[in-house]
């Protein structure tokens, strides 16, 4: 290229030297007036001078919109370079002078009438950039003309115009049909037209993303492919990008697609192979697999990627964002290209940490050898971060590998004894993730570790080596001494730090109780005492109590087996990845983030799939469905970090840990693990914990009197209630049971869809699901967990689904539930979150139950006690809703309520009213009381009042128990309730039995979200 | 699309703005500035996002040139776009500086508007566009009708590259073969990688619409004529020349936009119209059966705390008869250095402390020769706990063959309108290899 520039360079004709730099430098004061006058100079070179002037002022920033008459009356000329100056002018400064733009709409309307094609272009090319209301109407005609001009080089400029013109006004574009005449355009002899028409279409067609504009059918498809051999490369780009959009009918369709747009992979420019990579990788999914021509594919797609990577290092860094994505998609394309991706000692930065990721990606048995000499000469660079990275990705091949690992410890010791503290601070760290994945394999190591142990100065390092030491302090003989030392500058640590610390001690405990007993104590009572972290006091409370009350469920909690961490972690999830294949080559492929995420207004909103995955025909996602998925996947900051891939992949153990609440939509897989967690320990510890088991710690101290002093209470009687169907096994017609909704969209969980409903039957309540697989391969290993909930609610037994799901099929499924599990108050109070398992990934979704599931069999009361009760409640207790539409009467109403357990104690008339006077009694003991008024005469009407017993429990607001009863009311008349809006709780009154109950579980989920490491 | 494209010289003034989106303001000038410009760690991506505004950057000796967007556009598009700019800028005006771009702006205003439109690149190829924006400003009201249909037909048509009625008394044309050979070595000589990234430039003077075929060892085209018995071999041609290996395996290759690309991939035919003058016709990769021209054998010994010995052989691998020139062996030092003593058998070396390093330079070399350098380097004793990072050695050289074995059959040119056949047209290629990353770790 340089020699091509050089060439050219010496055929200039140096004859001219131009100076315009001088109209950089003036600054000085008057300017503007000076100017003023050199504009209404007569003669054409001084106004020329002056205009440039202007110009080069408006480019470094001065305002010199003041000038805008002067200017505008230089536009009425025959020098081209002028007018061009002028426009120029005019572009920047017509929005804030719309007044006086209006003068220089004759002069366009001329120019668009020019006999010279160049001219009319100009012309329609710069008034479609004055954005001012009254030019814009001007604008029409000439636009008109000028887009059945017939020179190409005007319809081409004005095909873009169109675009322009609907950006600033879509509706003028659309009452004037010029959709229609761009549309046509498609077919236009001249190539360059047909690009510039396509990317007005698109463009246009974003903003509306149902209006069907870009009609792609066979024949278009066609006339694109025909003009893609013929068009400038970035014509071929448009069209490429927009045949991407396209989804072809069948596999033999998308085959000769494929075919025709294969060849652009040997073009020039990298962008046009990009996108011609994103049509073949789009494609690709409706071919079958076992069709020649899809190996065909396969490999002809590896070469160009790689010669991409002979680009500038800007296109290479693109590129390899994008090949990141296409590894992840189909690793087969580039198993054999490791080589490639070595990192060269000359490149940016940027391209060096890309490399980097990809090399993890590519890494397997076959080539691991050859990674892991790279990765230690990476080691020894300059660049910390890369440096860094590098050590991890030893690490990450430890795990992803597992015949490496030992190479890959050796590896990593080797590196310490470099002793340069970043690097084994980082060795330090991926070290404690081999364990995870390995236990009791390379242990030998930990002496190493140990003298490295002063050096450390960074949080995660220091963390990592104090797990490490808690977690084998059995072998190592001065594990005591070593937390000890740590242990003198405690508050002085970071929270990270405490935390393991504490849980390391706790550990030395159970392990060696008799020569630590001193240490724990000591810090048990810094954590409880003397910090104000309140994760570090919670954790130390619960800890001391698990210690005092039951040390043989303490060891079972801190010593429990853990879960091994696996290398998957840093995969982007699936349906993102699907996305962004669709937007190969475009800033989503280079943020790993979807358009919606940085890209502002409705255009960004679109969400595309891969054809083959998803059922619909249409690549694009109704808008409202789209928004809300983008919006739970857009974290605030939209650049993306360089270490996200590789960094994080403990980062769940060691960053200080959350206090319970609900989870938000999880979208990472180190949320998932944390449920796992949470499910799998807490009900065994649950138990343990209410047990109550009297046997005390050896020698404890009381914990402070800050505890409450009970915490052994049952948690509720719900197992009575499982099995006691008493009362109303007659019901003549059952309970009432809402009609399935679907709880888990397909979109959202890789395929699976979930839809379901509760009903309590014989007394049991019961979870009904309808699970479909619309997802392209088999699902098996069901599982299911309940988040805490207010009612305790937790599945009986594990999930039925015996046969493997195969696409596109159904089942039903009916758990059973009992309300045994652990308690939470949750938001709205029916709130379930629930988690689902599968052999692909862990899903979380979150739906309501009807709260009359929770009305029990013996519900009734004794009609002296209701009585009684019913004088007590007082008012604010007690709330009123009416229940229109409902055609019942008083003992119609009294027997389908009593198919809800919601049972009709006492009877009376008054005054042509039916009162109606009911109990009810929830899994958790909480009676309610309700008075049910039917007017006789008016069937239409009907009231209620509910009344909660003070002192017991939990008190409801007025909709939320009308909710319950309303839908079994009316399910004869339909279910009308679904805009219900649960309304947070108005008090929170709790027994002292609950109270205590709520308080232990409380601290229990906080010791679970910080304990995972342990 | 593109929503506006800024230059700006090293302290971060402006020098060009042009902005095409309604949704980017003047802040987003200065917001790349403080952000990217003035920032003061090194550039982490060339691509940034500030407040949901992307920028995208490349760097031309100290100018930079930033492409802003607020919308999810074609990122590889862009980039090629700036470099693509860069190529007319210097095609236009010679090396971007600061002082040609000051000298040029009206120009550059003048190209900005024409090879975007709404942030939509159009024809960007230098050869149409000096056809009607020059220099000396533009020549659209002196031309003729015709003249101006002809300008309008090449920038939109689909031989944008050439145009009608060019005439040369005597038809000629130049290929020259430019490798690039990389190579990344083990200290124990063990290759780690190594691939050849080649061009073809062609430089043609033939007149009015040549239609070319160009004709190479490509192992697939030999195999396929070999199998098919083909015997009319038309690559016995004066071009051929060729000796050792019959044919080379490409990885890949990319070409102008001249070549038809549906042509070669269904017949691997390459056959263009060339645009006039000199252009790059195609790039290639190779990577199997590479001869690397030398080879670099490094021994590194560390004597105590405060001295290193290095010596290093090199071994030219090609025909005794070619001459490799321009050899430069660059061979890294500590920081810490604080003299070299250096003894070599051929050419000149020198310690270039600003540099860090040793460089050995040696004129000329005929193949299968060997030759060494031995240096003594002594350090300034540090308490720096880090270990010295050991850069490779790196290599420059030029040799007279192509190091991937590609050899050029035959370019035949034929223009059926005009009076001269392909025997006619005088035809000279070249083969030049050059090191491009040639590194030896030690």
């Amino acid at each position: 290229m340089q020699e091509f520039a050089n060439q050219l360079c010496e055929n200039r004709q140096f004859g001219f030297k131009m100076t315009d730099s001088k109209y950089f430098t003036t600054t000085k004061k008057g300017e503007i007036f000076e100017l003023k006058a050199e504009l209404n100079s007569d003669k054409k070179e001084k106004k020329k001078e002056a205009v440039k002037k202007v110009i080069a002022s408006m480019t470094v920033g001065k305002d010199v919109s003041a000038l805008f008459p002067d200017v505008v009356n230089c536009m009425q000329t025959d020098n081209l370079e002028l007018k061009k100056l002028v426009y120029l002018y005019l572009m920047n400064y017509a929005k804030s002078q719309p007044d006086m733009a209006i003068m220089a709409v004759n002069t366009f309307v001329k120019d668009c009438e020019d006999p010279n094609p160049l001219i009319r272009a100009l012309a329609v090319r710069t008034m479609g950039c004055i954005r001012v209301d009254k030019i814009t109407e001007y604008l029409c005609e000439p636009l008109r003309k000028c887009l059945k001009d017939e020179d190409p080089y005007v319809r081409k400029t004005a095909a873009v115009c169109v675009a322009k013109l609907h950006d600033i006004n879509a509706q003028l574009v659309e009452d004037q049909g010029f959709l229609d005449t761009l549309k046509d355009l498609i077919s236009d002899s001249n190539p360059m037209v047909v690009a510039n028409a396509v990317a007005a279409l698109s463009e246009i067609a974003e903003s509306h993303p149902n209006s069907n504009l870009l009609d792609l059918n066979p024949q278009t498809i066609n006339k694109l492919l025909t003009a893609l051999n013929e068009c400038t490369e970035w014509g071929q780009i448009f069209i490429l990008d927009c045949l991407a959009n396209y989804t072809p009918r069948d596999d033999r369709e998308s085959q000769s697609i494929c075919e025709r747009v294969t060849p652009r992979l040997s073009h020039a420019n990298s962008a046009v192979v990009l996108s011609a990579v994103k049509v073949l990788m789009k494609f690709m999914e409706m071919l079958p697999k076992d069709l020649d021509y899809y190996g065909t594919l396969l490999k002809k797609l590896a070469p160009p990627l790689v010669t991409l990577l002979s680009a500038e290092p800007e296109l290479q860094y693109v590129a390899l964002r994008n090949i990141n994505l296409i590894v992840q998609r189909r690793p087969e394309i580039l198993k054999h290209e490791m080589k490639v991706f070595f990192v060269k000692y000359n490149d940016p930065i940027y391209v060096k940490l890309e490399k980097l990721d990809i090399m993890i990606r590519l890494a397997s048995q076959a080539n691991i050898a050859q990674v892991l000499a790279e990765l230690k000469e990476y080691a020894t660079e300059v660049d910390v971060d890369f440096v860094r990275k590098a050590v991890r990705a030893i690490g990450r091949c430890a795990i992803k590998v597992e015949q490496s690992a030992e190479r890959c410890v050796s590896t990593l010791l080797d590196l310490i004894q470099t002793k340069v503290n970043y690097v084994v601070q980082e060795a330090i760290v991926v070290i404690k993730d081999i364990f995870r994945k390995y236990p009791n394999k390379y242990e030998s190591v930990i002496g190493t570790l140990c003298e490295n142990l002063d050096s450390l100065d960074e949080p995660e390092a220091r963390a990592a080596m104090i797990w490490i030491v808690g977690e084998y302090a059995e072998r190592i003989d001065n594990a005591d001494e070593l937390l000890e030392s740590f242990l003198e500058g405690f508050h002085d640590e970071s929270t990270q730090v405490q935390l393991q610390l504490l849980t390391a001690i706790v550990k030395l405990f159970l392990k060696k109780p008799t020569e630590t007993q001193e240490l724990v104590q000591q810090v048990l009572s810094l954590a409880t005492q003397d910090s104000d972290n309140p994760d570090l006091r919670d954790r130390g409370y619960i800890y001391w109590r698990l210690l005092s009350t039951d040390p043989v469920a303490a060891k079972e909690v801190v010593l429990a087996e853990k879960p091994l961490i696996s290398e998957e972690t840093d995969l982007i999830e699936p349906t993102l990845l699907e996305e962004l294949i669709c937007h190969i080559g475009t800033l989503a492929s280079v943020y790993h983030k979807p358009p919606s995420a940085f890209v502002e207004g409705s255009r960004g909103v679109q969400h595309k799939r891969l054809a083959g995955s998803a059922g619909s025909g249409e690549s694009v996602e109704s808008p409202d469905a789209g928004s809300a998925a983008g919006a739970s996947e857009a974290p605030p900051a939209v650049i993306p970090s360089q270490g996200d891939l590789l960094g994080d992949l403990l980062n769940l153990d060691l960053t200080p840990p959350t206090t319970a609440g609900p989870p938000p939509p999880p979208s990472s897989g180190m949320q998932m693990g944390a449920m796992d967690l949470l499910g799998g320990g807490l009900d065994s510890l649950l138990g343990g914990d209410l047990g109550g088991s009297p046997a005390m710690g050896a020698g404890f101290a009381a914990p402070p009197a800050a505890m409450p002093a009970s915490f052994s209470a049952p948690v509720s009687s719900g197992l009575d209630d499982l099995f006691d169907l008493g009362g109303g096994v007659g019901m003549p017609m059952g309970a009432y049971s809402p009609p399935k909704t679907v709880w888990l969209p397909a979109m959202k969980a890789k395929g699976l869809e979930i839809s379901g409903t509760f009903a309590r039957r014989a007394g049991v309540i019961q979870m009904e699901m309808t699970l479909t697989n619309k997802a392209m391969s088999v699902m098996t290993d069901f599982a299911i967990q309940f988040n805490r909930n207010s009612f305790g609610l937790a599945p009986a037994g594990p999930l039925q689904v015996l046969s493997p799901l195969s696409p596109n099929q159904s089942i039903e499924v009916t758990l059973p539930l009992n309300t045994v599990g652990p308690v939470m108050k949750m938001d709205p109070l029916n709130n379930l979150q629930v988690a689902v398992k599968n052999n692909i990934d862990v899903f979380y979704f979150s739906c309501q139950y009807p709260i009359s599931m929770l009305f029990v069999e013996d519900g009734k009361m004794e009609r002296q006690v209701f009585l009684a009760t019913w004088k007590d409640i007082p008012n604010d207790n007690e709330s009123q809703f009416q229940i229109k539409d409902c055609h019942l009467s008083s003992d119609a109403s009294s027997s389908k309520l009593q198919g809800s357990n919601i049972f009709t104690i006492a009877k009376r008339t008054v005054e042509g009213q039916d009162m109606l006077y009911q109990s009810m009694k929830l899994t958790n003991g909480i009676w309610l009381l309700a008075e049910l008024r039917v007017q006789t005469g008016n069937p239409n009407y009907t009231s209620a009042t509910v009344s909660v017993p003070d002192g017991l429990c939990l008190a409801f607001q007025t909709d939320h128990l009308g909710a319950s009863l309303l839908p079994s009311l009316q399910s004869d008349h339909g279910f009308i309730c679904n805009s219900l809006c649960f309304l947070p709780f108005k008090l929170l009154s709790l027994s002292v039995t609950q109270l205590s109950c709520l308080k232990i579980q409380f601290h229990i989920c906080s010791l679970y979200s910080s304990h995972s490491l342990t | 699309m593109i929503g506006g494209l800024f230059i700006y010289n090293h302290k971060g003034e402006v020098l060009i703005s042009r902005v095409y989106r309604d949704d980017i303001g003047r802040n987003a000038v200065d917001a790349f500035r403080v952000n990217v410009i003035h920032a003061r760690q090194q550039v982490r991506s060339p691509v940034t996002n500030i407040a949901r505004t992307s920028f995208f950057h490349v760097k031309r000796s100290n100018i930079w040139l930033a492409a802003v967007t607020k919308q999810n556009v074609n990122a590889a598009m862009v980039f090629e776009f700036l470099y693509k700019m860069c190529d007319v800028m210097t095609a236009y005006f010679g090396k971007i500086s600061e002082e040609n771009i000051k000298n040029n702006f009206v120009l550059i205003y003048e190209l900005l508007d024409e090879i975007l439109d709404f942030g939509y690149p159009q024809n960007s190829e230098t050869g149409a566009l000096k056809t009607f924006i020059t220099q000396q400003g533009i020549k659209g009201q002196v031309k003729t009708k015709e003249e101006q249909s002809q300008i309008t037909s090449q920038v939109t048509g689909q031989i944008g590259w050439r145009r009608e009625g060019i005439k040369y008394r005597r038809n000629e044309l130049f290929l020259d073969v430019l490798e690039s050979v990389n190579l990344l070595m083990s200290p124990q000589g063990q290759v780690l990688s190594a691939h050849v990234s080649g061009r073809v430039v062609m430089k043609s003077y033939l007149s009015g619409m040549p239609e070319c075929k160009f004709g190479m060892n490509d192992k697939i085209v030999i195999d396929k004529q070999g199998k098919g018995g083909a015997s009319d071999d038309p690559g016995k041609s004066d071009l051929g020349g060729g000796s050792g290996k019959q044919s080379i395996a490409i990885d890949d290759c990319t070409f102008h936009q001249c070549v038809r690309l549906s042509k070669f991939d269904s017949e691997r035919s390459i056959s263009f119209i060339p645009p006039d003058g000199e252009y790059e016709l195609m790039r290639y990769r190779t990577t199997k059966d590479i001869i690397l021209p030398f080879r670099v054998i490094p021994l590194v010994r560390e004597v105590g705390r405060t001295k290193l010995e290095v010596k290093v052989v090199i071994k030219s691998n090609f025909k005794p008869s070619l001459l490799a020139q321009k050899i430069e062996v660059r061979i890294p030092t500590p920081l810490n250095t604080s003299g070299v003593q250096v003894i070599c058998m051929k050419g000149k070396a020198k310690y270039k402390a600003s540099e860090n390093a040793i460089v050995w330079k040696i004129k000329r070399m005929a193949g299968m020769k060997e030759s060494q350098i031995s240096a003594e380097i002594e350090l300034l004793p540090t308490n720096d706990k880090k270990k010295w990072a050991r850069p490779p050695i790196s290599m420059n050289f030029e040799v007279p063959f192509a190091p991937s074995g590609l050899k050029v059959r035959y370019l035949k040119v034929f223009e059926s309108k005009l009076n001269y056949s392909d025997h006619d047209v005088i035809k000279w290629v070249r083969y030049i290899g050059r090191s491009g990353i040639y590194e030896t770790r030690c």
